[in-house]
């Protein structure tokens, strides 16, 4: 494949054109998955997944440095990005299924439809039918070529997408950046106000009450046996992520009586 | 196989990121639409780069690129501002500006 696009070959081999139809189809899916999952996790991989296979069209197309610069920059830094907000907006955060528009899902499926087929049909009038191939561009190397055309032609370009990512880091920092308008209260303080508002003045009791379910997710249980919310994190219980297993050891208890019913009824059957 | 294969590609590509930012709310999954339409743009370029001998069309996705990472970095930051005022990524949630 790379040498059939270093000599400049008009023609596709039958090679490309079978990994062309299966990553092609892979990356439609991925695409599609990437529009139709609720959660924004399952968006994220779904991208990763086909700007990957985008990445491996880019090495068939001889595009080799941007070949890289794709898995580096985009699977690598973007996506990674894109995972981080994910996960500070909170992962169990599902889209609403609620239109706020009155039958807008079916106005914009349709939208994409026309815009498609009018896409598809243009491209298909154009006269397009063979590849004249990179191999005189590439006659002193692919990255060199590259290179003469960024620091010669493009040259204003390159240099104003640099001032470009200066203005980007900078903006991104004023506008996540926080000023703290208040000083952060002292270990002392703290202590004082609990006393004065006096809900809970001794540490919170701690989750988990069996030796089977210890976890942090499951509540601790009080005297009457039902179970405590406050020794659940706030966070998962915010999340609405506790777990209740009050009920279950009688559910063990009944489950074993059973078990070993059978086994000794089985047992005197046998005698 | 005909090299006009990877243009179909890339407008299927598109075509599906937009139809993903006309029907999803979640301003993530809205902003990951725009990155496949972008990169379906790209996919255009390189394949238009092999189709005329030059490389112009690289050198153009390259820039793509670059202002795509300057262009995530900024909304990002933007999403993540919104989602500490209004507790919400949801662009329905961000009516403000409404009367």
């Amino acid at each position: 494949m790379s040498a059939l696009a270093a000599s400049g070959a008009t023609l596709t081999s039958t090679g490309e054109a079978v990994q062309f139809w299966v990553l092609g189809t892979v990356a439609v899916i991925g695409a599609l998955c990437t529009v139709l999952m609720r959660k924004a996790v399952h968006s994220a991989l779904c991208l990763a997944g086909t700007m990957i296979i985008l990445a491996v069209f880019y090495l068939a197309n001889g595009a080799y440095f941007l070949g890289v610069v794709q898995v580096i920059v985009y699977t690598g830094a973007i996506m990674m990005l894109f995972l981080f907000v994910v996960m500070l907006v909170g992962v169990t955060a599902a889209d609403s299924l609620k239109e706020t528009l009155k039958g807008q899902r079916w106005l914009a499926v349709l939208c994409g439809l026309g815009f498609g087929i009018l896409l598809i049909a243009g491209i298909a009038n154009a006269g397009l039918t063979h590849f004249n191939g990179l191999g005189r561009v590439n006659s002193a190397g692919h990255v060199q070529g590259l290179a003469e055309l960024i620091f010669t032609r493009y040259i204003f370009a390159f240099e104003i997408t640099g001032a470009l990512l200066i203005t980007a880091a900078v903006g991104a920092m004023v506008l996540t950046h926080r000023e703290r308008t208040e000083r952060a209260a002292t270990q002392r303080e703290l202590a004082e106000k609990r006393v004065r508002e006096g809900v809970q003045l001794p540490p919170l009791p701690a989750p988990g009450v069996y030796a089977r379910h210890n976890a942090v997710d499951v509540a601790g249980l009080l005297p009457d046996g039902t179970p405590s919310e406050l020794t659940v994190s706030k966070t998962l219980r915010a999340r609405g992520q506790v777990r209740d297993v009050s009920g279950q050891a009688l559910e063990d208890l009944k489950a074993l009586e059973q078990a070993s019913a059978e086994r000794l009824g089985r047992e005197e059957a046998s005698k | 196989m005909n090299p006009v294969n990877y243009l179909y590609l890339a407008a299927l590509l598109f075509t599906i990121g937009a139809a993903g930012v006309l029907v999803r709310k979640n301003a993530i999954v809205l902003f990951m639409c725009i990155e496949l339409m972008l990169n379906a743009c790209n996919l255009a370029f390189v394949a238009f780069s092999r189709m005329h001998g030059n490389l112009d069309g690289q050198i153009i996705a390259f820039f793509t690129m670059v202002v795509a990472a300057a262009e995530v970095v900024v909304g990002l930051a933007i999403i993540v501002s919104l989602f500490r005022t209004r507790h919400s990524a949801s662009v329905d949630d961000a009516s403000l500006m409404k009367l």
